[in-house]
């Protein structure tokens, strides 16, 4: 069997029963390919001798007859993840040296149902960019060029060790979160699978906070199927994250029947922007030609307040930031910056942040901390409160019309190239998101499927948008894009 | 609403970040992009609208009011920079 590292999880969960292959014939071929890949920067803490004995019990499990689908799936978990005695540092100075002495609850759930960790994935600092150049680690590759120019492209973020390190086969799939595209976006510009859930379907527990009202993990794959297994074993109920929905959790692969005949999926005209480029919209009328062959009515629908999407959750992301990282204060983990004599306890947080944050991070707590200041509290973060409130209000009127789901375009261009936006305006990478926000304002469920290459042979992903708590019937719809597209593409190894 | 100098240091002050004199005057540009941005709020009606509290409605779960988890002193500190004789230490606050 060959490229055992580039395997689908459903292929491998079928080979591994069959008694094909073992888990860790799989495991070494992960691990080898992430010993070859160093110039991508994915994997930025390796875990080989967890891996290996998670294999061998996986194996035994197997032999045994007791297999759940991620039995013996070797997995990269973004650095976000809190991982018992292994760094977990959410691509932050500041965490240097933390070692949890907990597990996260997505990572404990994929851990007990078999799943193998090869080791911790890079992201931007705290989750907050798009290019995944905030890194304390350094910027990851994207695996793939544009023809034949070997300048170096951004992979997207803030899950860019994920989405790099599963489109070059360095793992079978990889945990990644999103907070207002952090999984979509990446997942677009390296052309695999990535699905945010409903708000709530994820614990949150043990995943180092961005904007908690916003934060959801979810699965980056290969395909939509694995997507469906991979998130099955990540959601479901958990007292310890007091927003987590207290719902059963349904067989998503079994609903992936690929037929939707007589489903309504709306194409919301405030998402064909001004300046978008020919490629998207033409790869967007693609996916509506698409659904429409498949057998699903195609709808045109308004979603008015889409334009104020990015505004709103540049006021509430950063502003529940800075309370979030308000606990990074150099006194119970992390670093703590060398004091000066006579420096008191404001010096050392003081200096503790401006060393520990990087640049972004810096700004974004400061623009948090600027909206929820006395006197601009009302003006700006109960106003976009307000607006996030008719946002979800768009999504809900649409939804009791009888759409079904919303087809838009991923990303607003293909992956750029790193350092191209470092020196433009921050609002500039901020528009990387204008597609995704939208769906973590409103807390729904939404999936990027890789649909296409553009001119320079990079990837192009396209998004459904569902009903909260629908993923099964998102994912089918997924489903039947990713067959009517026939996105096979892989990036040609240069690393 | 345009930020100054002294109104980018308050707000570093304020979020504790330690922000050099020399910086400052950047750092209010880079504040005023991002509220620019933002500013656009002012043009949705907002009138008679309830301010988001929670995007997916739910109960939140009771359960009585007991001691579930603890005695774990050392995993507490496990990671703190500075402990000592099983507590986090920082520079004297109290003269």
């Amino acid at each position: 069997m060959a490229d055992l590292n580039g395997m689908t999880i459903a292929a491998a969960r079928d080979a591994l029963r069959a008694g094909e292959v073992t888990s860790v014939e799989l495991t070494e071929a992960c691990l080898a390919a992430i010993a070859g890949a160093g110039a991508l920067n994915a994997f930025v803490h390796h875990t080989p001798e967890i891996a290996l004995e998670q294999a061998r019990a996986a194996d035994a499990r197997i032999k045994a007859g007791e297999a759940p689908a991620m039995c013996g799936i070797p997995l990269g978990i973004k650095d976000l993840f809190c991982t018992r005695g292994v760094p977990s540092q959410a691509g932050s100075k500041i965490l240097d040296g933390f070692l949890p002495e907990y597990e996260s609850t997505v990572t404990q759930n994929l851990f007990d149902a078999g799943a193998v960790m090869l080791g911790k994935l890079n992201m931007d600092e705290f989750a907050m960019g798009s290019s995944n150049e905030t890194s304390v680690y350094g910027d990851v590759v994207n695996p793939w060029r544009r023809g034949n120019d070997d300048a170096p492209l951004t992979p997207g973020g803030s899950s860019g060790g994920s989405a790099a390190a599963v489109a070059a086969d360095l793992c079978l799939a990889a945990t990644g979160s999103d907070t207002g595209g952090s999984i979509r976006q990446p997942a677009a510009f390296t052309g695999i699978t990535g699905i945010k859930p409903t708000y709530g379907r994820c614990s949150r527990w043990g995943i180092v906070a961005f904007a908690s009202s916003l934060d959801q993990a979810g699965p980056m794959t290969r395909s939509v199927r694995d997507a469906a297994i991979m998130l099955e074993a990540m959601c479901g109920h958990d007292p310890k994250d007091s927003t987590s929905a207290d719902l059963p959790v349904p067989d998503f692969e079994a609903m992936l029947t690929g037929d939707i005949r007589g489903r309504k999926i709306g194409i919301p005209r405030e998402y064909r922007m001004e300046g978008m480029p020919d490629e998207i919209e033409a790869l967007w009328a693609e996916g509506r030609r698409m659904l429409e062959d498949a057998g699903a009515e195609m709808v045109d629908i308004s979603l008015p307040h889409t334009k104020y999407a990015l505004p709103a959750y540049y006021v509430i992301a950063p502003a529940e930031a800075s309370s979030n990282l308000a606990r990074y204060d150099g006194v119970r983990y992390g670093h703590r910056a060398r004091l000066a004599q006579g420096d008191g306890i404001t010096e050392m947080y003081e200096k503790t942040r401006a060393e520990g944050f990087g640049h972004e991070v810096q700004r974004r707590v400061m623009v948090g901390t600027y909206v929820l200041s006395a006197g601009f509290y009302d003006a700006y973060y109960n106003r976009a409160r307000k607006v996030r409130t008719l946002i979800k209000r768009d999504f809900e009127e649409v939804f009791a019309q009888g759409i079904d789901a919303i087809l838009t375009p991923a990303t607003p261009s293909a992956a750029f190239g790193l350092g191209k936006m470092s020196d433009a305006d921050p609002v500039a990478m901020y528009l990387n998101d204008v597609f995704t926000v939208t769906v973590n304002l409103a807390g729904l469920p939404g999936i990027a499927v890789p649909a296409g290459l553009d001119k320079q042979g990079l990837p192009l992903g396209l998004q459904l948008i569902g009903r909260p708590w629908e993923e099964g019937d998102l994912l089918n719809g997924a489903y039947a894009l990713e067959q009517a597209a026939r996105f096979v593409a892989k990036p040609a190894k240069w690393w | 609403m345009s930020i100054d100098k002294e109104t980018a240091a308050k707000v570093a002050r304020l979020a504790r970040i330690r922000v050099d004199e020399d910086r400052l005057e950047s750092l209010a540009g880079e504040f005023n992009a991002v509220l620019g941005f933002i500013e656009q709020l002012g043009e949705v009606d907002v009138e008679g609208v309830e301010p988001m509290v929670s995007v997916t409605p739910m109960r939140l779960k009771w359960r009585a009011d007991v001691v579930t988890d603890g005695g774990m002193q050392d995993k507490v500190l496990s990671n703190a920079p500075d402990a000592r004789e099983g507590f986090f230490t920082v520079p004297k606050v109290v003269e």
